[in-house]
Parts: structure tokens; sequence; C-alpha cells
């Protein structure tokens, strides 16, 4: 199995272990501090389970001040920190070190503050991002950005991962609906960004720390912002002959001026396993099928079912069918919002990308999946939130088959890499973590990664916070922030004077 | 004030890096329409960016448009209007609120480096919201990029959020690529009178708890509006969906009076007003503050302000969230009474239209508590480490101011 070269473990600090564990105590009395063996496998894996390693002790704080001492102290100590929300993450961001401590976020579960007058909700990191809208949807709010994860996982880990949903088209990321953030940053002080107000009053750090993937600092306390609940929703499910006709629908869609809350689709594979494991309906017999939601007053629901039925059926849609109830509207979604434990129960391992592509060179991006799905031996389902490029090919493994998850990984790589090449990106909500890490180059300069690394270099110059996630080489701080005006004569032999 | 004028990024980082071996910062414009914004730059030579120009690309079934960083802005919304697209953050013309008129509507990278949006942010976001990825040269000459041209894209950290509202402190932009939106294919708006700036902000409150996708909420007291207050509620999208919202808001209204209609036209010019602060702009004397507060409290924010300040005026957007005030000319331009009718709020103040050494010696920027300001320090010295880039254009500048 391939591991992903991490940071050498520090062995002094591994040898340290009890001592760091009855220190840790003694600051935080409250705090559960974890260090048995047997007890931290529970946290040797995220949600990309391919990888494994326990970490050096576990502790789970549970207000921000225990959290500030946590940080003071191991930034004093050199003590690497990995935080960790629910551990849903794709990309192994909260994947630990052998000799780092793994800050569980979990008991920091209180919804502190509803304000429906300014639209806001202010929210432990813990809580899940379903909680939030279980908590206000009586008073006709919701949260809009909706990870198919989200009875699982936290709001803290969508803020790191900056994470999206199948709502993102029209209602944006996470990093569209925060507002404000309390954070601890690795010496241990404490900042606000944001609050209930919009726009920030100097550099947007608010901006900046959503989707910094722990890298940056811990997040200790959430200001979302909520929307009223739409009065109505309805969802057309159209099937197709070929990805292109969908991908034509899906243009024609939003060249009519209409952005969908939802545009999902799915390929054959991601259809039969999705039919197969919640019986949404689903037609079987399609290459490919769409999931128009639209939503807002009934008249508008009506008037723009109304358009994409149409649009549909120009575009050659062989079935059709608008949702008549609320719950058949839930169940063409249940089919999508499982799709990846649907394909978990068809194959015994499953490896799920991420990348993003401009809409248009979808076909061609199927069409070469499919060839190098048949080039690596391993199948392949994609699920694709239709509207924003976003494509989540499933790549189907056996890890008990000796070289398959190697293959898979390079099978992904190669995905990835096709993305980039026809103008897209990496990863469109999973985030980097360790798994892309190696790749970043195919779509940054050696300089573009510099300039992000200074950032995390200013705001933790140590590099004790998830080391080892996004950055494929672990520079000293000091090699890239320093400067000379001799580096500039010599980048520049013959620039004009002043 | 000597010019310097690149016409590609390459030029353009020549000329940093020839201010760096000199020594020597550079003020960096546009056309300079935002010239008079934020604190006075130390620097005796300007980077022209109104050189590097043209739309690259706009593809309007991506939603995506990418143009050198000195396209005028005029430009780039006349080819999104042709194609039925808008920038739907409503990017501000500040011309006459500021003065000079003749620098128009700016460039695109003047707009992503202020990064001010209009009154319809409260629904669709800010320009923020809207860049999705751009390329620049740090204060180190280095010509670098972040982000891409898709809707959805957390590959390495999210600079495009911090390179909006940085005021050419952290790099020189080039280019920049930018979601569009269709524009709404009908707008009405309810025009409710003689409220006072409580009352309206609650009118305000409960029109945005309502799943009416307002897209502009606005309150002019009588002050700036003789003919008695406005308050004013935008709808926009399909026709048949703003004529159903609007009867749902009159309902849920019907306290606060019956509202009159204001049509497309006449909804267009009003709203464009409310985004160029048209209401203040005519008092040339009087200094003008920016106010961001939670939305729901910006009525007693605007009551107390009226009430410490003689002869302020003054009116809000954001469904109250933002308030614009106008003070009358003074040393410490009511600095300390304004920051104090917000402080309990979270939310800040910036100086927007004073003159020069007022700006010079105020902060201009909302002061930040110590651990944040060293923050934005750091991150500041990440990408200029000689403050070579607009030095002192948001918070004093050490090295160059003494
Ligand atoms: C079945 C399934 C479906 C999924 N669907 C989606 C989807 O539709 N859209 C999507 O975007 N993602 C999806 N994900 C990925 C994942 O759920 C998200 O990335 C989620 O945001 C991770 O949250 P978490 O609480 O599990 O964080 P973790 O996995 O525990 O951590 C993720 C990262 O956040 C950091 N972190 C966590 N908490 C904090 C904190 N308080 N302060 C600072 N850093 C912190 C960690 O260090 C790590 O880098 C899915 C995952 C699974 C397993």
């Amino acid at each position: 199995m391939s591991q992903p070269v991490m940071p050498g473990p520090d062995t002094s600090v591994i040898t340290r272990k009890d001592e760091i564990a009855r220190d840790l105590r003694e600051l935080c009395p409250q705090a559960v501090v974890i260090v048995s063996p047997a007890e931290l496998r529970a946290y040797e894996t995220d949600g990309l389970t391919a990888y494994r390693q326990p970490p050096l002790l576990t502790v789970l704080p549970s207000d921000t001040g225990e959290v500030s001492r946590i940080l003071r102290y191991c930034h004093e100590q050199e003590v690497r920190i990995v935080p960790r929300g629910a551990g849903t993450s794709l990309s192994g961001g909260a994947l630990p070190l052998a000799d780092a401590v793994l800050l569980a976020m979990t008991r920091f579960d209180r919804i502190l503050d509803i304000d429906l007058d300014n639209r806001t909700a202010t929210v432990q990191p813990g809580v899940t991002n379903l909680a939030i809208t279980k908590a206000v949807e009586g008073e006709g709010f919701y949260y809009a950005p909706d990870p198919s994860s989200q009875i699982a996982c936290t709001i803290g880990g969508n803020v790191a991962e900056n994470a999206g949903g199948v709502h993102c088209l029209k209602y944006g990321l996470t990093t569209n609906n925060i507002l404000g953030l309390e954070m601890v940053l690795v010496d241990g002080s404490v900042i606000r960004l944001g609050g209930k107000h919009l726009d920030p009053d100097g550099y947007d750090l608010l901006g900046l720390m959503i989707g910094s993937e722990g890298l940056m600092g811990v997040v200790t306390e959430v200001t979302v912002r909520l929307l009223p609940a739409p009065p109505c929703a309805r969802a057309v499910l159209a099937g197709f002959d070929t990805a292109e006709d969908a991908g034509r629908c899906v243009a024609e869609i939003i060249s009519a001026g209409i952005i969908p809350a939802g545009m999902e689709m799915m390929d054959r594979p991601a259809i039969h396993a999705a039919e197969a494991f919640v019986k949404a309906g689903y037609p079987l017999d399609v290459e490919a099928l769409l999931i128009v939601e639209v939503d807002g007053p009934e008249v508008e629901v009506d008037d723009l079912t109304a358009r994409v039925r149409r649009i549909a059926t120009d575009c050659g849609a062989r079935t059709l069918r608008v949702s008549q109830s609320e719950e058949e509207r839930l169940r063409f979604w249940a089919g999508r919002k499982a799709a990846f434990p649907a394909v978990g129960r068809i194959s015994p391992d499953y490896y799920c990308m991420d990348g993003t592509i401009p809409r248009n060179r979808l076909p061609e991006v199927l069409a070469r999946i499919e060839e190098m799905s048949r080039q690596y031996g391993l199948d392949c389902a994609n699920v694709f939130h239709a509207g924003d490029g976003n494509l989540h090919p499933l790549i189907l493994y056996d890890a008990n088959q000796a070289d398959e998850l190697e293959r898979a990984e390079h099978f992904g790589a190669d995905i990835l890499r096709l993305c980039v090449e026809v103008g897209g990106v990496l990863t469109g909500e999973h985030g980097v973590g360790v798994e892309k890490r190696d790749l970043m180059p195919e779509m940054f300069s050696e300089t573009d990664l510099k300039v992000q690394e200074r950032v995390k270099c200013a705001l933790d110059p140590g590099q004790l916070l998830n080391p080892g996630k996004v950055f494929p080489q672990l520079k000293g701080c000091g090699e890239i922030t320093g400067f000379s005006v001799r580096e500039i004569e010599e980048r520049f032999p013959d620039i004009p004077r002043f | 004030m000597t010019v310097e004028k690149p016409h590609t990024p390459q030029e353009a980082a020549e000329l940093v890096a020839a201010a760096l071996t000199a020594d020597a910062p550079l003020e960096i414009i546009g056309t300079g329409s935002r010239r008079a914004l934020g604190r006075p730059v130390s620097a005796d030579r300007m980077l022209d960016m109104s050189g590097l120009t043209g739309i690259s690309l706009h593809e309007p079934e991506e939603l995506v448009l990418t143009a050198a960083a000195g396209t005028p802005l005029a430009e780039i919304e006349a080819a999104l209007a042709e194609k039925g697209q808008m920038l739907a953050f409503e990017p501000p013309d500040f011309s006459h609120l500021l003065g000079g008129v003749e620098q128009g509507r700016g460039t695109l990278g003047g707009m992503v480096a202020c990064g001010l949006s209009g009154p319809r942010r409260i629904r669709t976001g800010a320009v923020r919201d809207h860049v999705l990825g751009f390329a620049g040269i740090t204060g180190r000459a280095e010509i670098f990029k972040s982000g891409g041209r898709v809707m959805k894209n957390v590959t390495g950290f999210d600079l495009s959020k911090l390179i909006c509202g940085s005021w050419g402190s952290l790099a020189v932009l080039t280019e920049v690529t930018l979601k569009v939106l269709p524009a709404p294919e009908a707008t009405a708006t309810l025009r409710f009178r003689g409220l006072d700036a409580r009352r309206a902000v609650r009118l305000m409150t409960a029109a945005m708890r309502a799943p009416a996708e307002v897209s502009g909420a606005a309150h002019l007291p009588a002050d700036v509006h003789p003919d008695g207050s406005l308050t004013c509620i935008r709808l926009e999208g399909f026709a048949p969906s703003v004529m159903a919202r609007a009867e749902m808001l009159k309902g849920l209204l019907a306290e606060f009076g019956t509202p009159e209609m204001m049509e497309d036209a006449e909804s267009r010019i009003f709203w464009g007003k409310i985004r160029d602060v048209a209401p203040l702009a005519d008092d040339r004397q009087a200094f003008v503050w920016r106010i961001c507060c939670p939305p729901a409290q910006g009525g007693e924010v605007a009551e107390t302000l009226r009430e410490m300040i003689l002869e302020s005026r003054l009116f809000l957007d954001w469904a109250g969230g933002l308030i614009w005030l106008a003070v009358p000319p003074s040393a410490h331009a009511s600095a300390e009474m304004v920051r104090g009718a917000i402080s309990g709020t979270g939310g800040h103040a910036m100086l927007f239209r004073a003159p020069e050494d007022v700006r010079h010696r105020l902060p201009v920027f909302h002061p930040q508590p110590e651990p944040l300001a060293e923050v934005t320090a750091r991150i500041r010295a990440a990408f200029d480490p000689r403050d070579i880039l607009n030095p002192g254009r948001m918070h004093p500048s050490e090295k160059r101011e003494g």
C-alpha cells in the first residue's frame, strides 16, 4: 500500500508522549486526553481510509480557553498539531501524524446563538452541518451548503475544507455562507474575524481562513448565514442517451438565464448503483441522468419547471419526470446523495475523486476517463455537480488485490491531471489534504506555491499546524520568506533603473 | 510624480523590480477613479495599470469572464449586457461622490482591489464572492496566479478573497477571472413612505426574513430625501415570480402601510443612486463615512449617530447593514463618535470621503485589536516585505512615513 510521505516524525516528541499527556491533563483538567493505542485506533484515519496512522495522542477540548492553552503549550514545546472534526475528509486532511497531537473538536457541540433578525446562527465548530438546519427549520430557515456527508461532518470541518454540496450552484460554497469566525492561532492567541455584519474591516482574513485545511489556526466558533427556506422546490429527472446530450441540456438551461438550485448528473454505473441501493425510481436504460431542482415561489417553480422540461426535451431527453410531491422530490435526491455508499456496496473499495472542469469539456473528459478505465482495468462510476463543473469519478477497486489500490491512485491522478489540462482544477470541494498534495505542481508554478506557503508562514512560522498537508514539500519558512535586493538584481539583470 | 505605464505583466514585474532596487515605492492606479479612497499613499512614482486591457475570455454559458486588470469596467459591463449578463454585486460608480467624473467607472483591477459592492450584496454576495482567480505581481516582483476559471475550486489557499479589498497593498493585479450571472428578466421595487429609521429597519428585517429573495433594501430618511422618507425593497427575477413575491410582501408588510410600485426603469435609476451614494454626493464639504453593522441593529445605530453628531445626514442600504453617513467637516471627522456608536455591534467604519490631510492623520480603516493587527502586518510582509506597493494606503507605513 502506498502511504504518502509525511514529514519525518520527531522522535524526541514521541519519547515524551507520557509527559505531554500529563502536561495537557494538567493544563486542561476538563479535557479528555486519549493515549492508549487501542483507543487511538479510532482516530487513525478519516474519510480517505486508504491512509492510516495513529496519532501520538488525542485531546478533546471543549472550550476556547482549553484550545488556546493546548496550542500555546504545543507551540512552546514544538509539538505538531492536527485538528480534526468528524473525520469525514476525503482528502486525508485529518490524517494524524505519529508525533502530533490530534485535536478533536467534536465536544464543541453547542449552538450558541440564533438571531433570525440578522439571519445568523453562531455555533461551536463541532456542531454538524445538518444540526444547524435542524435547529432553525421550525422557523422556516436553513443553512444552505449541504455536503452529502451533512449528517456527520462538522461545521468546523466544512470551514476548513470550504465544503460544497448539491445546492452551491445557486447558494454558494461554505465560504459564501460564513459571516464570522473565532480562531485560535498557533501561539494560543485568539482572534475574531467578521461577525454578524457584512464585509471585512481590513484584509478578508475570514475568506483566507475558509478552506485553509487546518493549516492556519483552529476554528472555535462559527457564525453562519441563514436563509429563509424557499416556499416550494421541485426536481426534474431527465434521462439521456449520451452524456453529450445531458451536457448540452445543462448549458442550455444556464444560457436561458436559469440558475437552478441544484443540477446533478450521474452516468450509467452510478445510476445503477444508486437505484439498486435506494430505489429512487431512476430509469435504468439511459447513459446519463440529470436532476435539476428549481426553488422559489410556486409560480416561479411552475414557470421554471416548464422551461426546464422544454429544454430537456429539445436536447433529446428520453425520459422526463417532475417530482409531484415533497416525498418524490426527496426520493429523486436520495439516490444522488447516497451515490458514494451505493457504489461502496457494489465494490469492495472505491476511491472518490473531486476535480472541476469547464462544463463544456464534459463529454471529452468522460470519454477519456472511460479510456483510462479500460487502460487501468478498473471500473469507474461518475457523479457530477453538473451546474458548476465539479466531477466525482468513483474508482472501484479491491484493496485486497495485489496492486489495485496503487492502480486506482494512478488512475485518479491521471483524471486530475486531465482536469487541469482542460482548464479545470484538482479539487472542487474535498480539499488537497495529503491526497492531492503532490499534484499541486500540476496546477501551480513554484512561485504560485511559494506565495501561498508564505501566507502559511505568516500565521504558523514553525509549521506546527497540520504539517504534510496541501504543500508538496515542506520548506523551512526562513527559506521562502527571506528577501534581498540582490536576488532581484539577479532575476532582472537588465531592467531599467529609476 | 513620475508615471510608469506597463503594457504587459512582464513589463509591470520589471517596474516593480526597478522600484525594489531603487527602494522607491509605487502607487498603483487604474484610471485613478478610487484614488481618493483610503489613506494617501507615500510614493513618488505611479504604476499606471490602464495599459493592460482586454477581455480574453467570456463564455456566457459557463458564467465566466477573464480580463486584464486595466480593462475599463464600463467595457466589461457592456460586454456582459450584450449577452444578458451582469456583475451581480453591482460595483458602484464613485466618480460623483469622490469628484473626478473624468476618471469614469474605473478598471477591473481597481474594483477588485477596493472590493466594494452595491445594494445586491445582500442577496448575491460581494466582489469577493465572484472572483474565481487572478494573476498578479508580488512586492517581490514575482508573477504569480491563484484560483482558476471554474465555479468550484478549493485547490490551495483562497487568495482571491484576500486580494479583494487589499487596496493594492499585497500585489499588483494583472488579470482577473470573474463569475458572471444572468441579468434579471424583471425588476420591481416596493416603496413605503414616512417611516423613521427604526421602523424602516424593522420593515426591511421582516422583508429579509421572508422567502422573497429581496435583492435591495434601503432607507432614505427625510434629511436626504426632502419629499419625505422612503423605504424601498427590490425584487428581481422572472416576471411571474417577481409579481408573486411582491404580492406576498405587500401582505406581510401591511402594518407599515401600502407601498407604491416602482417599475423597471424608475427602479433601475433609484438603485443606481443608492449604489453610487448619490444622496450624499452633492454636499461637497461634508465628510462621508461607510459603516457596516449587523443589519437588524442598523436603525438603532442610525438614530444614535444622528443624535450624537449634529447636522449629520445618513441613509441605509443592505437592509440596515450599511450606513452611509455625512458629517460636517472637522479635524477629528467625528471619528470617535462614529466608531463609538458601533462599538458594541462588532461592526466597523471607514472614513470614506475626507480631504487628504485628514485621511493621512486619522485611521481611515477601523483600528484592529492587537493580535489581528499583527497578523495583518505579517501577511502584508509575506507579499511585500519592502513596503513597495501602495505603502500607507491602509495603515501607516513605518518604513515609508518615518
Ligand atoms: C460520504 C461522504 C460524502 C461527502 N460529500 C461531500 C460533499 O458533498 N461536499 C463536500 O464538500 N464534501 C463532502 N465530503 C467530504 C467531507 O465531509 C467534508 O470535507 C467535510 O467538510 C469534513 O468535515 P469533518 O468535520 O469531517 O472534518 P475532518 O474530516 O475531521 O477534517 C477536515 C479538515 O478540517 C480540519 N479541521 C476540522 N475541524 C477544524 C477546526 N475546528 N479548526 C480548524 N481545522 C479543522 C482538519 O484538520 C482537516 O484538515 C464527503 C465525505 C463523505 C465521507
